[in-house]
């Protein structure tokens, strides 16, 4: 299976080439290649056990690849630690969300900020007012996203308290506030009520209209296909399979991936 | 008599505050940034023995000491301390929490007997003697003398709460409380988690080693038994007794668990027959964990447990806390 192209003719925002993970004698990603155009919102989909989370934490710098490239407009980060994706304008979200449970709301999203002064220690003490500054205008964009996730009633309380959607929504948030230009959503919609699944889907379409580059792993397929224009289906660590919702949908392989060899 | 009383007073609190000096440093640790630093009494010994050799005259009987002000000794324990930190954690903070404890563990065990048995520098077994008192001059009047250590000890841990207090509801402090939480998430979100930890685990060992300084200043003298592991397990009891992550619980605890300390120490010597009291003496140690026990039984947060921090700009009467919903809750 080739690459998966992004829009013909222009460089990709985000370039997996040949990705393989390995553990062991188990390779989980096996010579994975994907490519997000900029402003691009794709769906990875795929069976349990297909290597999408293993996939989604290569890009996320969460796991080193074994062997392969992640490219980020046009910067080889593949050796590169989480803690810098951010930098080039690659956030993500989790599975499971991961709040800083004892802080509250607002001091979670808050933590998103990105080059604050104040996060240098002795700033805060030879620059005060500087990081006042950047503080109150951090705070009052902390809470324009609240606004936009409506999480504000909730600002000021612990994050432990919120529910399972809730807790996707200020992942989402948080990650805002680091003004990233790419997203990797990991199953936005899993063990969330429906009604904050339409708010989920709403905010997501959003931020795609903002110009976001978006790689989005979901089981849900309606909202893959509401939300996705293209769709990229691993199985057994390598690209099965790609192409629109509807294609992949009556693709063969992808039916048999899903429901067994007889189908 | 009422002379005596404040005499003794003002020597109880300003022991108390020396380690509450210390206390303030391991909550910046583990309070704050959840490193597990069970070596507190290497680091403390450290910036001890560092002041006294840099403010004691010269020694025959060992090398040193450079006869410096005590200010200059205070620095330089903090500074001694602190650098000790930065190799230790450099070192260790990468790994697992349990590697730092096993590390930090072994560092104190190594300065104590390096305190012990580098004779030609740190006098051996009979430590160091005749370390300079902040105002000596005074020491024929006890309460005038006491009521300035007193004075000065409260003024640094005073500076100390203001300054770890400022740290605490900045960004920086903020992004030490995240990576606590969950590292993971902090990482994805850009915060260099080895780098934080080190500047946090760096500024507590600096601290640790001016509360030594401090406390070896007062005394007037120190020596390797002072820095045995029941040191390290005095002042996490009182972190934990005062409230983990809470710097005004972490002054509370350490009055109150040295409180503990001292009246029992007390009531043995005023019960026990003289020829029994080393042996009764270990009761106060059971004393100190049951009081350990009822405090996790009854308060498990502490005393005065952990406070909810937010931004310094959403303190009462800030404008920005006022037009938020639930302002007032904590």
């Amino acid at each position: 299976m080739p690459p998966m192209d992004a829009v013909a003719g222009e460089a990709p925002f985000i370039e997996a080439r040949d990705l393989v993970k390995q553990f062991g004698g188990m390779r989980v990603v096996d010579g994975m290649s994907i490519a997000l155009a900029r402003g691009e919102m794709v769906g990875l989909i795929g069976p349990n056990g297909a290597g999408k989370s293993t996939m989604f934490n290569l890009l996320a710098g969460s796991l080193r690849p074994t062997s392969g490239e992640i490219i980020m407009d046009g910067a080889d980060i593949s050796s590169e630690g989480p803690e810098t994706r951010i930098a080039h304008g690659l956030g993500r979200t989790f599975q499971i969300p991961r709040p800083f449970g004892e802080m509250t709301v607002l001091e979670n999203v808050l933590t998103g900020g990105q080059g604050q002064s104040g996060e240098r220690l002795w700033v805060n003490f030879l620059r005060p007012r500087r990081v006042a500054t950047e503080e109150k205008a951090a705070v009052e964009k902390a809470r324009g996203l609240l606004d936009f996730l409506r999480l504000t009633p909730l600002a000021l309380e612990p994050a432990r308290v919120l529910s399972g959607g809730q807790r996707k929504l200020l992942e989402l948030a948080r990650i805002l506030m680091a003004d990233p230009q790419a997203i990797l959503l990991d199953e936005p919609a899993a063990g969330v009520n429906p009604a904050l699944l339409e708010l989920i889907i709403d905010r997501v379409q959003a931020l795609h209209a903002q110009g976001r580059t978006i790689l989005l792993i979901e089981h849900n397929m309606e909202m893959v296909a509401r939300l996705c224009s293209r769709v990229a289906v691993m199985a057994t660590g390598r690209l099965l399979a790609q192409g629109t919702p509807g294609e992949v949908a009556r693709d063969p392989a992808v039916l048999r991936a899903y429901l067994g060899s007889t189908a | 008599m009422i002379l005596h009383l404040f005499s003794y007073g003002a020597f109880f609190t300003t022991v108390a505050l020396t380690y509450a000096i210390i206390c303030l440093g391991l909550n910046v640790q583990w309070g704050q940034t959840g490193l597990f630093n069970v070596g507190v009494a290497g680091f403390v010994g450290l910036g001890a023995y560092v002041s006294a050799l840099l403010t004691t005259p010269h020694s025959a009987e060992h090398i040193g000491g450079f006869g410096l002000p005590i200010l200059a000794g205070w620095l330089g324990a903090a500074l001694a301390a602190g650098l000790a930190t930065l190799c230790v954690g450099w070192l260790t903070l990468r790994l697992r929490a349990d590697y730092l404890a096993i590390a930090t563990f072994g560092f104190a065990v190594v300065v104590q007997l390096c305190l012990l048995n580098l004779q030609p520098i740190t006098g051996g077994a009979l430590g160091i003697a005749f370390i300079p008192r902040p105002f000596a001059a005074s020491a024929h009047d006890p309460a005038r003398f006491g009521a300035l250590n007193l004075a000065v000890m409260a003024a640094v841990v005073l500076a100390l709460y203001l300054a770890l207090e400022r740290l605490g509801r900045s960004p920086w402090g903020r992004v030490l409380r995240a990576i606590r939480e969950d590292e993971t998430a902090a990482l994805a979100l850009g915060k260099n988690a080895t780098r934080f930890r080190l500047q946090a685990f760096a500024i507590g060992g600096a601290i640790m080693g001016l509360g030594g300084a401090a406390q070896g200043h007062f005394i007037g003298f120190i020596a390797p038994d002072n820095y045995l592991p029941m040191l390290t397990f005095q002042v996490w009891v009182m972190l934990i007794v005062g409230g983990s992550g809470n710097n005004r619980g972490a002054i509370l605890g350490a009055i109150v668990v040295w409180g503990i300390w001292a009246l029992s120490a007390s009531a043995i010597a005023a019960v026990v027959p003289a020829d029994q009291q080393a042996r009764t003496a270990s009761l106060q140690i059971v004393l100190i964990g049951v009081a350990l026990c009822a405090i996790l039984l009854l308060r498990p947060r502490g005393i005065l447990g952990e406070v909810r921090i937010v931004s310094r700009h959403l303190l009462p009467g800030s404008r920005l806390r006022q037009r938020l919903p639930h302002a007032d809750r904590r």
